[in-house]
């Protein structure tokens, strides 16, 4: 159990949500996301680098990226002109604004005057422009554990990347808040919790997306003589305390690694030397087929390229990583050496020929000469990185909570104006028309005083993404309790149970949920009911039409008369039963009424009759 | 800059003042604008180093070109402390900007306006078409001219009516601004180039071809328009297929066979224009009042309905314009097609009253055709005869 205090960990997170609003931030496209099966047509870009995006990679690097960086991109015909960087951006969605600003409100925050829109570059082709939009709206809020939140953006989404490098311009533009914690978390519990509680905030306003991709978190992490990471795309809540534990564990193992090397008195040759020659007979199908094997000299590095220093990651993984750059597909070094039907002789005759003695450890780079070349600066650049401890980097994260190397940590140095966009005053009256929403825990605490739901379904139901249905239900004069169970155990229940609930409009449960309050159907009959409206949806017929037809299909009224008339009938075949069971006979009775009238009378009703009807059989 | 707010003290640079608030750079790159008694001065920012000083070295063995530029930028910088874009005209400035240029050819770069391009002017034109002929006569192999688009047609038909050439001319700008990473400006300077170091021998402008990075089109100067606000392939060949394209990346260009080659004309200049010229959009119901606007004018250029209409009501006026020394030139708003005055009885009495029909030339290349024709040809008659004759492929002699 590590010590986090005595560490000295302290993170951060920044939290990515995408708003549900009508349009995009920059256009009036709808913020939905399509199917690429669907796209209408395909494009090709280039974006070129500008020099302070690349400033790590040597000239040759750069000329070799520029080449490869072409970039497709899928559209739709719910994509305009704007995502295709083909017209400039409309002013800043309003409505947007004000989602971002009651978020700000609700987190105690004070806004900008006067809201400025900046183009920060993002040359990964996941932007057409070459650049995210994002503005600063608010900043200094607090949490109610003094968590301090510094700053909130209001920002468009990238586009969603298909493979390699295609993008899909559907995701392109929807506006993003994007909030961010001062370092103020000491423990990876910590930070799971403040994240949750961020998320439970977004929910309350109901104005945001909901479901996998739509709310990211990064994390950003440091320890005592560590340096600042910062850990992009955690999706998953459940994983964000299991990656602040594993980088702890990666700064604590890099940070012992720079001290044995310090203690051995380690130091990276910048030799680069030619071994392609050495290699020319190998079984190994990557050395054999490369145009240039070139190696690096690491002294004293022995044994450490190979360290673990976090779940299925070494040093060695860290130095792959930077070479990859390069457009390389990876690095071998001598600690993991002989393997990949690479043998011992092969790596004695490398380590004799760069002159490796036996606390040394050998990297080598199988590639193009250009790319090999630029591979094995990198290599020497991460090797020269480990002597001096953590660098500060953007890491991407693996399954699992580990993570790879991205990026070195982007500065202010990329942001410039968006010319293109009129800033935005935030007036005294803007601001103080903004409504703060109830939180969802306060509202589930509310639903169990008001409505008397037990704790659990409460809490189920205000942070469902069902809550308007409920609430409009239990406005219409639908009981809490039934609106509740219908909504969400009886809609889950026959989700996956394969039925096309979804396909249920709002307005039809609505609908079937009052005819039940008024007695046109039993409520065991909800789940027929709901099955018949999935099975038809999308058939004419205003909402209340349509579950008249479904009532009438699957549960016909019936007459009280009927229903005597029916138990009267079933009770007399079962006489024999009825009189050797007694009043036992209830339940089992009451299962074959309630078939009969299939669900078209309450159970209640039914249960009542039978009883007397028993009673005066028995008696 | 220390900036104050709900507790937090931030620092940034200042860096304007708008609409009474402070715009105030943060460190953390955002730029936020602010009430000026929220923020104190800490201190001074040191000045810029001047970026990108030193000449980038040519290689001798690839041919000349001149780099003309109007305003229109091929090559921007981006300050990122205030975000102030800079227009970059020097050679060196653009081939640091976009290196592979240094691979096509030797540039000589030359200024002759820096202006926006809806500000061009006619006597602008000519200082354009000088300048050109300059460094024809001083022997490059082609010239590129960077121009904002707004008006590139207008200039490229200007300097084709003016310019007698050898060599390529080639009109290129961007729709997406220099300072992104996406622009256009990189791949249509390249294609410019190769065009300008190719086997073409007339003026051309040189866009994207489409929304991709594929390909730019090589348009004949007196029969291309800007068809479009803002997308990259704005530019298109009005009647007929464009003279040839580039691929991109590999830059390799091919020409129609209709398309004027290197060496074809010997170069000369006939630079003036009579400026005295103008060009009138009709509409339904527009006044007849609206042509004593154009009084004194030695031409217009009428843009009418369909097949070259305009009110009958005008007709008279026409006619008195005509008979007191205006030449008056009919095109249409269809912009497609040609204009034919012999079908309805309106265009006969246009005819009649002396109108010009002025074939399927675009409305602005016959404006600039105009102005060039009066300026070089004081006889009426003849002047009227050279608008109907093509004199720089601005008329087809077939509708396709």
């Amino acid at each position: 159990m590590m010590d986090y205090q005595k560490l000295g960990l302290k993170a951060g997170i920044e939290i990515h949500q995408q708003l549900d609003t009508a349009e995009k931030l920059f256009c009036r496209c709808p913020t939905v996301l399509r199917d690429t099966a669907d796209r209408t047509d395909e494009f090709h870009r280039y974006l070129r680098a500008t020099e302070s995006e690349l400033g790590e990679i040597d000239r040759a690097a750069r000329e070799e990226m520029r080449l490869v960086r072409k970039f497709c991109y899928y559209t739709y015909d719910t994509v305009c002109l704007v995502e295709h960087d083909e017209e400039p951006p409309t002013p800043m969605n309003p409505e947007a604004l004000d989602v971002c600003l009651t978020i700000a409100k609700m987190l105690g925050m004070t806004p900008i005057k006067q809201v400025h829109t900046m183009r920060k570059l993002v040359i990964d082709g996941s932007n057409t422009s070459g650049f995210q939009r994002t503005a600063l709206v608010a900043l200094s809020g607090a949490l109610p554990d003094g968590c301090r939140i510094e700053t909130i953006c209001l920002e468009e989404e990238a586009a969603q990347r298909v493979e390699n490098e295609t993008f899909s311009l559907d995701r392109l533009g929807i506006p993003l808040v994007e909030i961010t914690t001062a370092p103020d978390m000491h423990t990876p519990e910590a930070v799971g919790e403040v994240a949750e509680y961020i998320g439970m905030v977004l929910r309350s306003t109901g104005r945001v997306k909901r479901g996998l991709g739509t709310i990211r978190q990064d994390v950003n992490i440091s320890i005592a003589g560590g340096a600042r990471v910062e850990i992009k795309g955690v999706q998953e809540l459940a994983l964000i305390a299991e990656v602040v534990r594993r980088e702890v564990e990666r700064q604590t193992n890099l940070l012992a690694i720079r001290d044995e090397l310090r203690e051995r008195g380690a130091t990276v040759d910048h030799t680069v030397v030619d071994v392609t020659a050495l290699f020319a007979e190998t079984k190994s199908a990557i050395l054999k087929k490369a145009k240039a094997i070139l190696a690096v000299r690491l002294c004293g590095f022995a044994g450490l390229v190979g360290r673990e220093i976090q779940p299925g990651r070494r040093l060695g993984s860290e130095m792959s990583d930077y070479a990859k750059k390069c457009g390389v597909g990876g690095i071998f070094h001598t600690d993991e050496l002989p393997a990949y039907g690479v043998t011992a002789d092969e790596v004695d005759r490398l380590r004799s020929f760069v002159g490796a003695e036996e606390n040394d450890c050998v990297v080598i780079v199988a590639a193009g000469r250009d790319r090999a070349g630029c591979a094995t600066e990198q290599v020497m650049i991460r090797a020269e990185m480990a002597l001096s401890g953590v660098p500060e980097e953007t890491r991407k994260m693996l399954e699992e909570g580990s993570t790879a190397y991205m990026r070195p940590l982007p500065g202010a140095a990329r942001m410039y104006p968006e010319t293109d966009v009129f800033s935005v005053a935030i007036g005294a009256d803007r601001w103080n028309a903004i409504a703060v929403p109830e939180l969802l825990t306060d509202r589930a605490a509310r639903f169990v005083r008001e409505f008397g739901l037990d704790e659990a379904l409460a809490r189920q139901v205000a942070f469902s993404e069902r809550l308007p249905t409920f609430e409009a239900a239990v406005a219409a004069g639908v009981r809490p309790t039934l609106a509740a169970r219908t909504l969400l155990a009886t809609c889950r229940e026959l989700a996956r149970d394969g039925v096309a609930v979804d396909r249920v409009t709002e307005e039809e449960i609505l609908a079937l949920l009052s005819a039940v309050e008024a007695g046109r159907a039993a409520k065991e009959a909800i789940p027929d009911l709901l099955i018949e409206l999935a099975r038809t949806a999308g058939s004419p017929g205003t909402p209340g039409e349509r579950v008249d037809a479904a009532i009438a299909k699957m549960a016909p009224a019936v007459s009280m008369a009927d229903v005597e008339a029916i138990v009267r009938r079933i009770v007399a075949e079962r006489e024999a039963f009825a009189r050797e069971k007694g009043m036992g006979a209830l339940g089992p009775l009451m299962g074959v009424v309630m078939q009969e009238v299939r669900g078209s009378v309450d159970g209640k009703v039914i249960s009542e009759i039978l009883r007397r009807e028993l009673n005066d059989l028995l008696s | 800059m220390r900036y104050a707010n709900g507790g937090t003290a931030l620092t940034g640079t200042y860096i304007t003042e708008r609409d009474g608030m402070a715009v105030v750079k943060l460190d953390n790159g955002y730029n936020i604008g602010t009430s000026p008694e929220k923020i104190e001065l800490v201190g001074r920012a040191a000045p810029q180093p001047p970026a990108g000083a030193g000449v980038v070295v040519q290689n001798s063995d690839l041919p000349d070109l001149a780099i003309i530029s109007t305003g229109g930028t091929i090559a921007s910088r981006v300050d990122y402390r205030t975000g102030a874009v800079m227009s970059q005209f020097s050679a060196s400035d653009i081939l640091r900007a976009i290196p592979e240029l240094g691979d096509i050819a030797r540039y000589r770069d030359r200024q002759v306006a820096s202006i926006l391009s809806e500000n061009m002017r006619p006597d602008l034109w000519q200082k354009l078409v000088r300048a050109i002929y300059d460094e024809i006569q001083a022997g490059v192999a082609g010239v590129i001219v960077t121009h904002g688009t707004d008006t590139m047609a207008y200039s490229a038909a200007a300097v084709r009516f003016m310019l007698r050439t050898p060599v390529p001319v080639v009109f290129v700008g961007s729709q997406r601004s220099a300072d992104r990473p996406s622009s256009d400006n990189a791949m249509n300077a390249l294609c410019s180039a190769a065009v300008a170091a190719g086997d073409l021998g007339e003026v051309a402008v040189v866009m994207h071809a489409t929304t991709n990075d594929d390909r730019c089109a090589i348009h004949r100067a007196t029969r291309v328009r800007k068809m479009h606000t803002s997308r990259r392939d704005a530019f298109q060949s009005m009647g007929m297929e464009p003279l040839g394209y580039v691929d991109y990346p590999s830059l390799s260009v091919s020409l129609s066979a209709e398309a004027v080659r290197r060496g074809t004309e010997e170069p000369a200049l006939h630079d003036a224009l009579e400026e005295r010229c103008g060009l009138l959009h009709f509409y339904p119901g527009m006044p007849a009042s609206v042509l004593d606007a154009f009084e004194g004018y030695k031409g217009l250029v009428l843009s009418g309905t369909g097949l070259g209409h305009v009110s009958t009501e005008w007709i008279p006026r026409l006619g008195e314009m005509i008979e007191g020394g205006t030449t008056v030139v009919m095109t249409s708003q269809c912009l497609h097609g040609r204009v034919c005055d012999r079908v309805y009885n309106t265009g006969r009495d246009l005819l009649a009253a002396g109108v010009i029909e002025g074939e399927d030339m675009l409305p602005e290349a016959a404006l600039v055709k105009l102005m060039w024709v009066l300026g070089n040809e004081p006889d009426p008659e003849r002047a009227r005869r050279l608008m109907q004759t093509d004199l720089a492929g601005e008329i087809r002699r077939r509708s396709i």
